[in-house]
């Protein structure tokens, strides 16, 4: 199982390019242009959580100086 | 056109599987670029070009750059890909494994039974979605927008230097710090710079 925090956000990005060849695909079948507008917003989602993402794995590779997902389990629910 | 699609896709799956069974992260980063870029040639054999550009400009372009800055910032070197070896090992990954392969059986099952339609009935070109994109779908780019302005905020805001040590060097500047030393020493100007007023 992987722990390390930038493969989790890799196979995040995966999932979501995933889900947009999904709605391209289907918007393709229909000859429809709302599966690309959806891949376009997908697009916006996966940048703005990318960019939050890393920001908030480097200030816990500054913290912790790991990379690994359960050392950040201080925040117990 | 057809060939290219399959093509693209087969590559596209092969890049993927690799990426998620790296262990070194540079390496996972380079196979995910390619599978961006065969899911943009894929797209394109699908009568979409403009999403085939975005993708390459936006995912393989902008997104993977970042992914690769923080990598070569974190540098992560054979410790990580040590760790990651010790973890990945185990029979943790059987069980959804199997699950998976049931559900791919039956999707090729479903997709071999069907009646296979063309892959692109039609070219959508760009002008249809900007059309639609600022027509009906106004709404959703103001609250993409919206969402990128509050990812560049949350960005900026995590990404600032907090340390102890950098607050220490602050604090020994300003006029609180003297003041907490002694007011003989803001009298005499002890730590102001020269030019200062």
């Amino acid at each position: 199982m992987r722990r390390n925090l930038i493969f989790i956000l890799m196979s995040i990005e995966i999932m979501l390019n995933g889900t947009g060849v999904a709605f391209v695909a289907a918007g393709s079948r229909w000859g429809q242009p709302d599966g690309q507008i959806m891949f376009l917003f997908i697009l916006a989602m996966a940048a703005a959580e990318v960019s939050v993402g890393l920001a908030l794995v480097l200030r816990l590779y500054h913290l912790h100086n790991n990379l690994d997902a359960d050392a950040a389990n201080e925040m117990r629910g | 056109m057809e060939a290219a699609f399959y093509i693209a896709g087969i590559v596209a799956i092969v890049s993927t599987v690799l990426t998620i069974s790296r262990l070194n992260a540079v390496h996972a980063l380079l196979y995910l670029i390619v599978s961006l870029l065969a899911v943009a040639v894929a797209f394109y054999a699908m009568g979409a070009p403009l999403v085939a550009a975005l993708e390459v400009i936006v995912y393989a372009g902008a997104i993977m750059v970042l992914f690769v800055f923080v990598v070569m910032m974190l540098n992560l070197g054979k410790r990580a890909a040590i760790a990651e070896g010790q973890w990945m090992q185990g029979s943790i990954w059987v069980g959804p494994v199997l699950l998976s392969a049931v559900l791919i059986a039956e999707v090729v099952y479903l997709i071999l039974r069907a009646r296979l339609p063309e892959i692109a009935v039609g070219v959508i070109d760009p002008k249809q979605v900007g059309l639609a994109l600022y027509g009906p779908y106004l709404i959703g780019v103001e609250l993409a927008s919206m969402l990128l302005l509050g990812a560049l905020v949350g960005a900026c805001h995590l990404g600032r230097p907090v340390h102890e040590k950098t607050e220490a060097r602050y604090d020994r500047n300003s006029d609180g710090a003297r003041a907490h030393s002694g007011g003989n020493l803001i009298r005499a100007g002890i730590g102001r710079t020269p030019d200062a007023p």
